[in-house]
């Protein structure tokens, strides 16, 4: 353990910790940009800088490993000089179109500039104007809004190993872009979307919906695969306008591109709405109320059982229903009917 | 899933995904874990990031060999010979945990006999992989201070695919790669709830929590439980119930959220075997092509409509919760099955049960999962075991001893045996089956996801260059695949993903189905098909 | 009697530019022609291709020596080599109008040459000419006779100091990164040279690149690596091919690869080309080109010794650096402490540019007063214009005015006057300088180079830029001098790498010392030194006028009007002030203002 003090408070952490995560555990407030507890600290965006004794120059927190005895201090007139300067120097480049961006309200440029209550900025001057290239179906993404924190590159090829986003050119003409500038051509996990601070990467299928207003939350557990990964929906009237994933989950906020994308089915046209029955074999299917299609299938079902036994009736449950559907499907066969016959179809 | 529960006593995943990360050396096989199982392979990766030494065995080169240290690239259907081979290399090299062997196991002098006919360079002439790469392998494998092996439908799907398990649990107990954090033998569950399906009985031979039918005494604990007589009879697995079906003995299935029209092995003998019946019943979201097959169809609620529990990969329980109302009349699947329940059987359920109470009814039943409540899955799921109310779950099983009697894990002899059926003159490719990212099962909901289908919107064959050139056949020309049970026609994609002589069809595409083409032939324990191999013919 | 003849050819990449390689061959032909290896007199004559010597602008340079005697030639060409040869060698009498004159002595006399010394005088292609003057003694002797300790601290004591730019004590970095733990560690000579203009390090190398490696085998045995990177700039084919030449004769001698002279210490040297942005030769960058990935900066700490190329303890030193590395170990600290002033030891060697007479490379003691250099070895200002500032330390250095004149040139002195020595580029300005363009002019530069990772560079300079660019166009705000120290400061104080905490330094320097000139394109809308051409207005002299026409010709926008042989005018609101008439009247006639 290594024990420092940060703003005159105590503080131990493991070797090997920076003195953000130092600062993190005090509960002090260090603005960031572009740091994720999940990436490598990358020291780009220059709000976390501290100061720390004996080093002539204010650091970043995020990538400077704490020190034994190390002395700290996160808030000063002159960081927050510093601080709000970079914010505005980041406003003097940004479309500043809040009320119509898609990442208002949950953006961090936005909170960091109204932290600092910066109304304008001193520095007017030229504003990147990149082309849109958008040709995918899930991923939007709008250059000019981008701070360069590099979250996206870093997920896509840290966590995501893909590596289908870098850097272009240099200096103020910096730009994230796939390869040759092409369109985006990857695994569509969307984590560089899930990362992104402002609103330069969003999803396509979120546009339509209200950002924030109206919109209701529920945690529940994604339906495809067996990692089972925390699932936030993100739902408006009878539809679903996004998908997210909180960062303290198994999963981390990681999601693939089925879990975060897949989710039009839910409100697909073709869904069943109402009973089916076939009145006379050979027939078609033809709607019916609930009544009539339950004590069909339950007096069809017993008719079976007393002709032949119960074990010419079998039952075959999902591997995508919960565990209490699954319970009683079998109980209705073994308690219900009398036989053993329940399976279902993705066993291995 | 049989083959791990007579080993170890119990089927699931030993270990848990965040344990990936910690894994020395890896061993995937027949897994296309960054494809099906994406958040676990982004685990796979980061362990590679932190110095972990990775082996993929896979017929494909499937993306996780970018990361891979050594990829084994053996011919679909040799996987135990492959298993076997490694292990004959472990012993001989003396790289064995005599210690666990001696301690936690039993049966390893006959298995240790049974091994020897499987030198590197046997295995060679059956899988295709270099003797040498066996030998490192083994080393990679054997020699890290811990080791995974995380396996699918590669391993499980196969005629005999019990034996297959078998190899993949007797290759971590010589190693000792049991019982101990980021190591295990870890299959990955192919869809969501498969783990707790199984966990709450939707098997023929088991009731909640692997509770033998056959075991009197269980039956008497669940016969009183639940107020009624339970049936001696060992029920039918799904395969069987095909045969039952096609032979006329069973005259009513209730299909619940799965669409085995187009899933199963052979679906033309499946599509015959329904329309035998008297009653199908299918309970689903969409009108799938089994329901098409009903008689009568009722429409359920999709998975972001209704309340309950998953239990994913590595047996952690996770509440599901309502987001939406379902469309028009639909009801929860729950709603329905209590409906037709208790028409059945008024006393079987109470018109107020809820999820939550059939939730601790299951709990109540099952001590693995006694520990758990609602209450406690508010915010992160548990993994069972979790028998009591200030249990914290279970990371990893077996730590001290196997659920199996006298706690001791079981070495088997496992033979060379051959897929059922091999490449000849008239059918002289082998073809597997399996899954791509952009899409899931057989397409049901991932095909009505606009931008899902945008991306993948057709089916395709894969195939090698060597073979598209023999055949004349360009990237995405048409060809026309039969097998001994049927035909298909689609796109090629010439890659070198596959190896010569071997081709690859995801199976989500009914337009394009690649189960008319598989075998039903299937493992004689887990009565699994084998969907992994089977012979076809190429025609342009 | 037989006498011994050399003949040296400057055949540096400005040598060979200039005809070094014709010169040379024009030699040989003569020689042959002539017969003079078996005539009456030569019993040897050798041709050499010898790095530079630093007075660049006089290339061809030539060596004729005889016996111990040697003349310079400058401003050699082919055509000159039939006669020298004729009178010098045959005739023993020297040409005395080509030879050089008195100030290229004086521009030698008060250098002190550790470093370029030699460079000129061996052939950089050839190991053994480089052993024949004491090369690899030094590594022998520490590789035989000291531990590893006792190797830093020698370098320690002689109070070495990084050349690179920022000065950082040499020992003291190389005792920081022995003492991790580690199971590898990398020592890396960082020959990227990015300043414009700047030319040292390759002339090192070009002229004697064993040396380098020399000190790479000294540095490497000091802190414990067994592998080694050079990381030079691809624009430099000639330094690359003779590291290349060189890397190979020092491991085909077994002074690289397995059991280094004889010891059990190994090293192997690689070559990595770098793409030539300005940003990679700084440290952390450079390694993350190394690894393959985009040269950008890492934030620091942690610093390269303790974790640096693939995680690893990392030493990276300059070309110049290492290069002072052997004459240290053999010649003792001591001597090495007994040049230079008191913290900062040794020589430096610096291009002096600009408006000074003898441009080229220099190499003086520590602490020589700037006057001395400007005056002395550079010869003052051209045309005896007024001097105004000297620019120190590359683009991101600061400029000093007239007042600093003595100020000695070492770490700390040009840092007090808020300049640096950088890699020691020097650009002298005279009166027909302004100030705030030569900021406007670096910063251009550094805006440019910004790697664009961090914010307060990215956008910082980009903004810094922009006002220097209004101020400059007579758009400038009286609010733009607070506005510009204040950015200024921030992005030096923010940023996350040497450029951007160095790019503001220009701005800074100038407004402190020349605010005057800032003060007049704000509020006078003038250019004092007429350099701002939108702050001038161009007209025509009545009286100076002989109505060529040549200034109507040369202007594009056909702002200028008037009959031949009568008084032209320009017309004022079509003027767009590009000085075309400017340059065009040969009669003085046309005045800016
Ligand atoms: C923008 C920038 C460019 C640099 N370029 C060079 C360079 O071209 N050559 C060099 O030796 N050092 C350069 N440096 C300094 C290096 O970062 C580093 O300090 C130096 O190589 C250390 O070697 P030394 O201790 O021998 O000076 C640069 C620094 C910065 C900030
Ligand atoms: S696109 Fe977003 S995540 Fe990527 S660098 Fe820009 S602001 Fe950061
Ligand atoms: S200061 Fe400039 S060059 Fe250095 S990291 Fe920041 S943007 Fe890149």
């Amino acid at each position: 353990m290594i024990s420092l003090t940060i703003d005159n408070q105590p503080v131990e952490v493991e070797a090997g910790a920076t003195v953000l995560e130092a600062a993190r555990k005090l509960r002090i407030d260090i603005p960031t940009l572009c740091h994720d507890s999940r990436l490598k600290p990358h020291g780009a965006c220059r709000l976390c800088i501290v100061e720390i004794a004996g080093m002539p120059k204010p650091v970043t927190s995020c990538t400077t490993p704490a020190t034994e005895k190390m002395v700290v201090t996160t808030q000063s007139a002159h960081l927050n000089r510093l601080r709000k300067t970079t914010v505005e120097l980041l406003l003097s480049d940004h479309p500043n179109d809040c009320m119509i961006c898609i990442g208002s309200g949950d953006c961090k440029l936005q909170e960091l500039a109204y932290r600092f209550n910066l109304r304008g900025s001193r520095f007017r001057g030229k504003m990147r104007a990149h082309d849109r290239i958008d040709e995918n179906p899930f991923v939007q993404r709008d250059q000019n809004k981008c701070v360069l924190c590099g979250l996206c590159v870093r997920v896509c090829e840290e966590i995501q190993g893909v590596g289908a986003i870098g850097y272009a050119n240099r200096g103020f003409e910096s730009k994230i872009t796939p390869p040759f500038e092409k369109e985006l051509s990857c695994e569509f996990c969307g984590q560089c979307i899930a990362v992104c601070p402002t609103g330069a990467l969003s999803g396509k299928l979120w546009v339509g919906y209200p950002r924030q207003q109206g919109l209701e939350k529920t945690e529940t557990t994604c339906s495809y695969c067996g990692c089972g990964c925390n699932l936030t929906l993100h739902t408006y009237g009878k539809s679903i306008a996004k998908v997210t994933s909180r960062q303290d989950n198994h999963n981390r906020g990681w999601l693939c591109v089925k879990g975060r994308f897949g989710y039009e089915f839910v409100t697909s046209n073709e869904r069943l709405t109402t009973p089916l029955i076939r009145r006379q074999k050979g027939g078609s299917l033809e709607p019916a109320s609930w009544e009539e299609a339950l004590d069909l299938v339950a007096s069809r079902l017993l008719d079976i059982k007393s002709k032949h036994g119960p074990d010419a009736v079998g039952g075959l449950a999902s591997a995508r229903c919960t565990n209490e559907e699954g319970y009683l499907f079998q109980k209705m066969f073994r308690a219900g009917i009398g036989t053993n016959n329940v399976d279902h179809c993705a066993r291995y | 899933m049989a083959g791990l529960a007579a080993k170890f006593g119990s089927g699931a995943m030993t270990n848990s995904v965040a344990e990936i990360s910690d894994n020395k050396a890896l061993l995937v096989i027949g897994s296309n874990t960054t494809e099906n199982h994406p958040i676990i392979g982004l685990r796979m990766k980061e362990a590679v990031r932190n110095g972990a030494q990775l082996i993929v065995a896979d017929p494909r080169r499937i993306p996780l060999v970018k990361f891979a240290t050594l990829w084994l690239r053996h011919m679909p259907g040799t996987d135990s010979v492959l298993l076997n081979a490694l292990m004959h290399v472990i012993i001989r090299e003396g790289w064995e945990d005599r210690t666990f062997i001696e301690k936690r196991t039993e049966g390893f002098d006959a298995f240790a006999e049974g091994l020897k006919q499987f030198t590197p360079e046997f295995a060679e002439n059956i899988t295709g992989v270099p003797a040498d790469d066996i030998v490192s392998a083994a080393r990679i494998y054997a020699t890290a201070e811990n080791a995974g092996i995380y396996y699918a439908m590669g391993i499980t799907q196969h005629s005999f695919g019990t034996n297959n398990v078998h190899a993949v649990g007797n290759l971590a107990m010589v190693t000792g790669n049991l019982g101990k954090h980021g190591a295990g033998v870890n299959p990955l569950r192919g869809q969501n709830n498969v783990q707790g399906c199984c966990d709450v009985g939707c098997l023929p031979t088991d009731l909640p929590g692997y509770q033998k039918v056959a075991d009197a005494k269980v039956r008497e604990k669940f016969g009183k439980a639940w107020g009624r007589t339970l049936s001696s009879e060992p029920g039918l697995t799904a395969s069987e119930m095909t045969e039952k079906m096609l032979a006329g003995t069973l005259k009513g299935l209730y299909i619940f959220g799965e669409n085995p029209a187009l899933s199963d092995p052979n679906m033309n003998h499946s599509i015959k075997a329904f329309e035998n019946l008297d009653l199908l019943v299918v309970q689903d979201i969409f009108l799938t092509e089994t329901a098409e097959l009903a008689d009568v169809v009722l429409p359920s609620a999709s998975f972001a409509e209704k309340e309950g529990t998953f239990t994913n990969s590595e047996r952690r329980v996770q509440r599901v919760r309502i987001a939406l109302d379902p469309p028009g009349q639909a009801q929860s699947d729950l709603a329905i099955i209590k409906q037709v329940y208790r028409r059945i059987d008024p006393e079987g359920v109470s018109e107020n049960a809820t999820a939550e109470s059939v939730f601790n009814e299951l709990t109540a039943l099952w001590p693995a999962m006694a520990g758990m409540s609602y209450e406690r899955l508010e915010t992160e799921g548990l993994q069972w075991p979790c028998p009591t109310d200030d249990h914290p779950g279970t990371p990893y099983l077996h730590r001290e001893s196997f659920a199996r009697e006298g706690g001791k894990a079981l070495f088997t002899v496992v033979p060379h045996v051959l897929s059922k059926e091999l490449p000849d003159e008239q059918y002289p490719f082998v073809l597997t089956t399996g899954r791509q990212l952009f899409h899931y099962h057989t397409g049901t909901m991932t095909r009505r996801s606009t931008g899902l289908d945008k991306i993948s919107p057709a089916p395709y064959i894969e195939l090698n260059p060597e073979d598209a050139a023999s055949l004349g056949i360009e990237d995405t020309g048409l060809l026309t695949v039969t097998s001994r049970r049927g035909s298909i026609r689609l796109k090629a994609r010439v890659s070198g993903i596959v190896p010569p002589r071997v081709v690859f069809i995801p199976f989500h595409y009914k337009e394009a189905a690649a189960n008319r083409l598989t075998i039903d032939a299937m493992d004689p324990i887990s009565k699994i098909m084998e969907a992994k191999v089977c012979a076809v013919r190429l025609e342009k | 009697m037989s006498r011994k003849i050399t003949v040296n050819v400057c055949m540096g990449t400005g040598g060979i530019a200039a005809g070094g390689s014709t010169v040379m061959e024009a030699f040989r032909q003569e020689f042959a022609e002539v017969g003079v290896d078996n005539a009456r007199v030569v019993e040897k004559c050798r041709l050499h291709k010898v790095g530079c010597r630093g007075f660049c602008a006089r290339d061809v340079l030539v060596d004729i020596a005889i016996d111990d005697q040697s003349w310079t030639y400058q401003y050699v060409d082919e055509k000159m080599v039939k006669r020298l040869v004729a009178e010098h060698i045959l005739d023993n009498k020297p040409v005395e109008q080509w030879l050089v004159g008195d100030d290229y002595h004086t521009f030698h006399d008060n250098q002190e040459k550790i470093i370029l010394g030699v460079l000129g005088h061996i052939d950089p292609e050839s190991i053994d000419e480089y052993i024949g003057i004491g090369g690899y003694k030094a590594a022998e002797k520490v590789l035989a006779t000291m531990t590893p300790q006792d190797t830093i601290e020698e370098i320690k004591r002689s109070g070495l100091r990084g050349r690179g730019g920022a000065g950082f004590p040499t020992g003291l970095k190389w005792s920081f990164c022995a003492a991790n733990q580690a199971d590898r560690r990398y020592i890396i000579c960082n020959a990227d040279e990015g300043d414009p203009g700047a030319f040292m390090d390759r002339s090192v190398i070009e002229g004697n690149p064993h040396a380098v490696i020399e000190g790479m085998i000294i540095g490497a045995y000091a802190i414990g690596a067994d592998t080694g990177y050079i990381y030079i700039r691809a624009e430099y084919p000639l330094a690359v091919q003779r590291l290349k030449i060189a890397l190979a004769a020092a491991k085909e001698r077994g002074f690289l690869g397995k059991g280094i002279c004889g010891s059990s210490f190994d090293l192997d040297l690689k070559i990595k080309l770098g793409a030539g942005a300005f940003v990679c030769g700084e440290e952390t960058a450079l390694i993350a080109s190394i690894e393959g990935e985009r040269g950008m900066p890492r934030a620091k700490p942690p610093f390269p010794a303790n974790k640096g190329l693939w995680g690893k303890p990392t030493i990276i030193n300059n070309v110049e650096t290492l290069a002072n590395i052997p004459p240290i170990i053999n010649r003792g600290a001591e001597w090495f402490t007994s040049i230079g002033s008191e913290k900062s030891k040794g020589t430096k060697v610096i291009a002096l540019t600009g408006k000074i007479r003898n441009t080229g490379l220099i190499e003086i003691p520590m602490g020589m007063p700037l006057k001395k250099i400007i005056y002395d070895i550079g010869g003052g200002i051209e045309g005896d214009r007024l001097f105004k500032a000297v620019q120190t330390g590359g683009p991101s250095g600061g400029c000093i005015p007239q007042q600093h004149i003595d100020l000695p040139v070492d770490y700390e002195g040009l840092k007090s006057v808020g300049s640096m020595m950088g890699s020691g580029g020097m650009v002298v300005l005279d009166e027909t300088d302004c100030m705030v363009n030569i900021a406007k002019f670096f910063l251009t530069f550094t805006q440019e180079e910004s790697c664009g990772k961090c914010v307060p560079c990215r956008i910082g300079t980009k903004r810094l830029l922009e006002i220097l660019t209004r101020i400059t166009e007579g758009e400038g705000k009286p609010s733009d001098l607070d506005l510009l120290q204040e950015l200024a400061e921030d992005v030096r104080d923010a940023s996350l790498c040497g450029l951007g905490m160095s790019a503001p330094n220009p701005v800074l320097s100038t407004l402190k010392y020349f605010r005057h000139e800032y003060e007049a394109h704000i509020f006078q809308k003038k250019c004092p030194a007429k350099v701002c051409s939108k702050l001038l207005t161009f007209y025509i002299r009545p009286d100076h006028c002989v109505g060529c026409g040549a200034c109507k010709k040369a202007c594009a926008v056909k702002a200028i009007s008037g009959e031949l042989k009568q008084v032209h005018q320009v017309d004022q609101a079509l003027c767009i002030k590009c000085g075309s008439c400017f340059d065009a009247c040969k009669f003085n006639a046309v005045i800016k203002e």
